[in-house]
């Protein structure tokens, strides 16, 4: 079944319906009105897979990828246009230029925390790109995955852009067919599956993974609004977001208040029992659940550890001087835990984070320059937020993805669309000019090695030290006898004048 | 001797200290290099005559000057490439805040060079590798034994040992080497190979370029001058005895554009390299007898006829540039990629069924087109992929720097050359400084959540038909 599936949209793409960018624009705008038309869906959907609040769909699922819809079609006509580039001397009377090309037929696998952004924003930038797409949501956000596979071949069209649901040896079964790009969007341990079973077919991959994302806090910070901003970010979702804030690392001086701006912030949002607020999430399962529960084993919370597992509710939890070695700070958390690690200044901050993988997202807030200047400097991760989390996700301009085991590859907005395609370098040239090129033929001597040499560079113009100095030093030499020569005319022309 | 994961170590060590990031010390290696190939550029040539019989004219031209040319490119558009990219488009929400992308060093990269270029198919990534901070491990062919010890003994001397290292060893040794953890590998060669690199990649999460090849069609269609394409295709075809990754592997002409193309074919060689191009010194040779020997085979197993050239002789790896009509589909010649310098030509009775045959086939590395029409190349282009595409002209394409070199499906993944090598070994960070300010606006976002607060968000984050970019949520 899966097979068929990816059978027929090769077909169509081979077809080449895909390709014109009318077809493209229409199809998006089609996505665009199954999201609008059918919101009320989308969000029992979600409230049903993950306790999803009637607010959180739009602001985090919704908005952004209506966002990146009408970004595409605003801006396909300009992305898909040849991009030219600098020419050499030799190719200076041809056409030189980068032509974006659909790949064919790509996977796309969604996850389930954000289970409709995160699947159909890379579906945005596959159609857009002129691809086919084999698009495999979810298994664990059940009615989200059945309502995109009753939903998605209303609006699009149904070859080009197949929805196939299933769990893991669906998924087995459609890595074993060839794909001319693979999009995951999950854990780092089925993303080496990915990787694996892609290398069969020599496909490229772009895998959006997480990891442990540190969250800094300096001393000087205006710790209400920091505490506030990172409280918003690490329960949102109840902690189920690939860069929520995994865990604060700050100085022992500042832990205290610190805690107690997070339990404040905590009231404020959810109000004193947040098992009955509307706007705080579940767990997914009972498995995630229970791997939650072990890692707060052991350790006393300071704020919140109440849960129940009929519901599958963990109470917003904060847990104080938490040591590296716990099992807290061995996996990425992706719940609504939130331990604090106290190091002793920057220095061994930037130590900490550095021992460990390079994570996806990486925050910190601070008022000194100097520190946020280290703090990039001195580190890596997919992407940073400085003095607020999650937002640079929010910008399109910006391209989204980790490095290392936190992912490969990037997209959101044009970032999208490139990563679907093909950037064919294209020279066209005439039959002209042959006699520049009869320097590259046998039979060879060293007039046409040198002249060739010279045809070769780039840039056209050289913008080296001793030619720069050379040109000025002409220039001078050249401007002093221009004026010596207007001197001499008008004292020649004087003279004449002073005649009888 | 270190072994090879003491060597990585080191490297990494190195790495971590930080001391490839600054400016200064990627200019000051990149300036060594550029001395290392300037002063060595005899030693160079004598290795590549060794190795491959490299004329003095295509040691020169595709593999001194050419990395040259990508040194000064990267010297003097370092600076550029370093900066954080700030001409990001913001909206509403950001405005008040800085929004840059950052192009990050990966860490310890490992290089897998090939043995048809080795001076340039090494260097050439090392050179971007260097220019994005990172430290480098080259693992140079083993084929090319000269050009290997050759580098084996100058990187260490020009470049810091403590950040680049050569690893020389064979099929055995760079699988031990593929076991360790590198922060990306760049490989140029097969696509077997390709696999089990992909394969040794994929447990690290490593990401992997792939410099691959293919059979690189040549169209010869439609109103064209015979003479100038013969010569253009004769150099791009015969370079390096046909062994480059984007030489025209095939010709597709109707038979009228054939029999005007043979004898242009036989004067442009002619003029090229004499009556015997055995005899000439702008001819070369086939690297390994191992290779001739697969060349051979499939010249004589080939159904098709030789029109020029077929000769050949053991005891140096020669063979004659050899022409070969009436080529069919199922023939020896079109089932794997030549590298050599045997030139099929399969006719074709129309454009479409050209291309058409074309796209049965695995997407090439480049493709070509001889035509004076406009509308043929524009077809040709419209309707087919590959790696990377010149009309009127052979392989030069990969001579400017400004243009992606890479190829697509089974030809490769991944680019490189100029900025795209630099972007290749880089990681770009998008990088979001928000100001303190407006916090009373970023109150809309939080809890406990009301329709009305929604409304304001939603019209303050939508995007706006003539901005720059979306922002979902304040």
């Amino acid at each position: 079944m899966e097979k068929q599936a990816v059978q027929r949209a090769r077909e169509a793409f081979l077809a080449g319906r895909s390709r014109p960018l009318e077809f493209r624009v229409q199809q998006l705008k089609s996505l665009q009105r199954m999201i609008t038309d059918r919101q009320g869906e989308i969000a029992t959907a979600l409230k049903q897979d993950i306790n999803r609040s009637q607010y959180d769909t739009p602001l985090f699922e919704l908005i952004g990828l209506e966002n990146e819809i009408s970004l595409a079609v605003s801006k396909l006509a300009q992305w898909a246009a040849p991009r030219p580039v600098e020419r050499n001397l030799l190719t200076i009377s041809d056409q030189a230029y980068i032509q974006p090309e659909p790949l064919g037929v790509v996977l796309i696998i969604g996850a389930w925390n954000y289970p409709w952004a995160l699947t159909l924003q890379p579906l945005v930038g596959a159609i857009a790109a002129g691809n086919a797409a084999v698009v495999k949501p979810s298994e664990l956000s059940e009615y989200s995955a059945s309502l995109l596979k009753a939903l998605l071949p209303r609006y699009l069209d149904q070859e080009l852009y197949p929805v196939v649901c299933g769990g893991v040896s669906e998924t087995q079964e459609l890595l074993r067919q060839r794909f001319d790009h693979v999009f995951y969007t999950g854990n780092s341990t089925v993303g080496k599956l990915v990787m694996e079973a892609a290398a069969r077919h020599l496909t490229p991959v772009t895998l959006e993974l997480g990891g442990k994302s540190p969250c800094y806090i300096d001393k000087d910070v205006d710790l209400r609004v920091a505490c506030r901003r990172i409280t918003w970010g690490k329960f949102v979702n109840c902690g189920q977001t690939c860069i929520a804030p995994d865990y604060i690392l700050c100085e022992p001086s500042i832990q205290n208040r610190v805690v107690e701006g997070i339990r404040q912030t905590l009231l404020e949002f959810y109000g004193p029992d947040p098992k009955s607020s509307p706007d705080y999430g579940r767990i997914i399962n009972q498995r995630h659940f229970n791997r939650l529960m072990t890692l707060l084993e052991g350790y006393t919370a300071t704020v919140g550890g109440q849960s129940d597992s009929s519901q599958r509710y963990i109470a917003p939890t904060v847990v104080k001087d938490v040591p590296p070695q716990a099992r807290l700070m061995q996996e990425e958390i992706f719940g609504p835990l939130l331990p604090i690690v106290t190091v002793s200044d920057i220095d061994d901050a930037i130590h900490f984070i550095n021992e460990r993988e390079k994570p996806l997202a990486l925050y910190v807030f601070s008022s000194n320059k100097k520190v946020i200047k280290r703090m990039l400097a001195e580190t890596t991760s997919g992407g940073v937020t400085v003095n607020d989390v999650i937002m640079h996700y929010t910008l399109n301009s910006l391209p989204f993805g980790g490095v290392g085991q936190s992912g490969t590859g990037r997209y959101h907005g044009k970032h999208t669309f490139d990563q679907f395609s093909h950037h064919r370098a294209c020279l066209v040239k005439s039959l002209g000019m042959e006699e520049v090129h009869m320097v590259r033929y046998p039979p060879q001597n060293h007039q046409k090695v040198r002249r060739v040499r010279l045809a070769m560079r780039t840039p056209l113009v050289d913008f080296s030290k001793g030619t720069y100095i050379w040109a000025v030093t002409a220039s001078i030499v050249a401007l002093g006898l221009l004026i010596a020569l207007t001197v001499i005319l008008i004292l020649a022309a004087g003279v004449n004048c002073t005649c009888l | 001797m270190a072994s090879q994961s003491e060597v990585i170590d080191r490297l990494r060590a190195t790495f971590r200290s930080g001391v490839t990031f600054p400016e200064p010390f990627r200019m000051t290696q990149l300036q060594n290099l550029l001395s290392l190939v300037e002063e060595n550029e005899q030693l160079i040539q004598d290795a590549l005559h060794k190795d491959l019989h490299k004329p003095k004219f295509e040691s020169v031209l595709s593999e001194i000057q050419i990395t040259l040319n990508d040194l000064y490119f990267a010297m003097e558009n370092l600076r550029t490439w370093m900066q954080p990219e700030y001409n990001i488009g913001k909206n509403l929400a950001t405005r008040m805040d800085d929004c840059f992308i950052r192009r990050e060093p990966l860490g310890v990269v490992l290089i897998i060079g090939a043995w048809n270029y080795p001076l340039h198919l090494i260097l050439l990534p090392l050179v971007a590798a260097i220019a994005a901070g990172n430290c480098a491990i080259l693992k140079p062919s083993e084929i090319c034994q000269a050009t290997e010890q050759l580098l084996a003994e100058l990187i260490p001397k020009y470049l810091s040992q403590d950040c680049y290292a050569v690893l020389c060893g064979g099929a055995e040794d760079t699988k031990s080497l593929l076991k360790n953890k590198f922060d990306h590998i760049f490989y140029t060669g097969s696509q077997v190979v390709a696999r089990s690199i992909l394969l040794a990649a994929a447990p690290h999460l490593t990401p992997v370029t792939l410099e691959l090849g293919g059979k690189s069609p040549c169209f010869i269609y439609g109103h064209i001058d015979i003479h100038k394409a013969a010569k253009r295709l004769c150099w791009s075809k015969f370079f390096n005895t046909g062994q480059s990754c984007v030489a025209p592997d095939y010709v597709l002409c109707t038979t009228q554009t054939r029999d005007a193309l043979l004898p242009a074919l036989r004067e442009t060689l002619r003029t090229f390299y004499g009556p015997d191009p055995g005899a000439s010194l702008d001819m070369g040779r086939i690297v390994t007898p191992r290779h001739w020997r697969r060349l051979m085979d499939m010249l004589e197993k080939s159904k098709g006829k030789v029109v020029i050239g077929g000769e050949s002789r053991e005891e140096d790896r020669y063979i004659a540039p050899t022409v070969l009509v009436d080529v069919q589909e199922s023939d020896a010649l079109m089932q794997e990629e030549i590298f050599g310098p045997i030139l099929p030509i399969l006719t074709i009775e129309s454009l479409e069924e050209g291309i058409d045959y074309i796209n049965r086939q695995e997407k090439p590395l480049a493709l070509y087109v001889f035509s004076d029409e406009t509308s043929v190349v524009t077809t040709v282009l419209n309707n087919t992929s590959s790696g990377g595409f010149c009309g009127n002209d052979g392989i030069v394409h990969m001579a400017l720097p400004g243009l992606p070199f890479g190829g697509v499906g089974a030809s490769g993944m991944g680019s490189y050359h100029g900025r795209w090598g630099f972007e290749t070994f880089s990681h770009r960070r998008g990088c979001m400084n928000r100001s303190w300010l407006l916090e009373r606006v970023n109150v809309l976002r939080y809890p406990p959540y009301s329709d009305y607060n929604l409304g304001w968000l939603r019209w303050a984050t939508t995007f706006k038909k003539n901005s720059w970019g979306g922002c979902s949520v304040m």
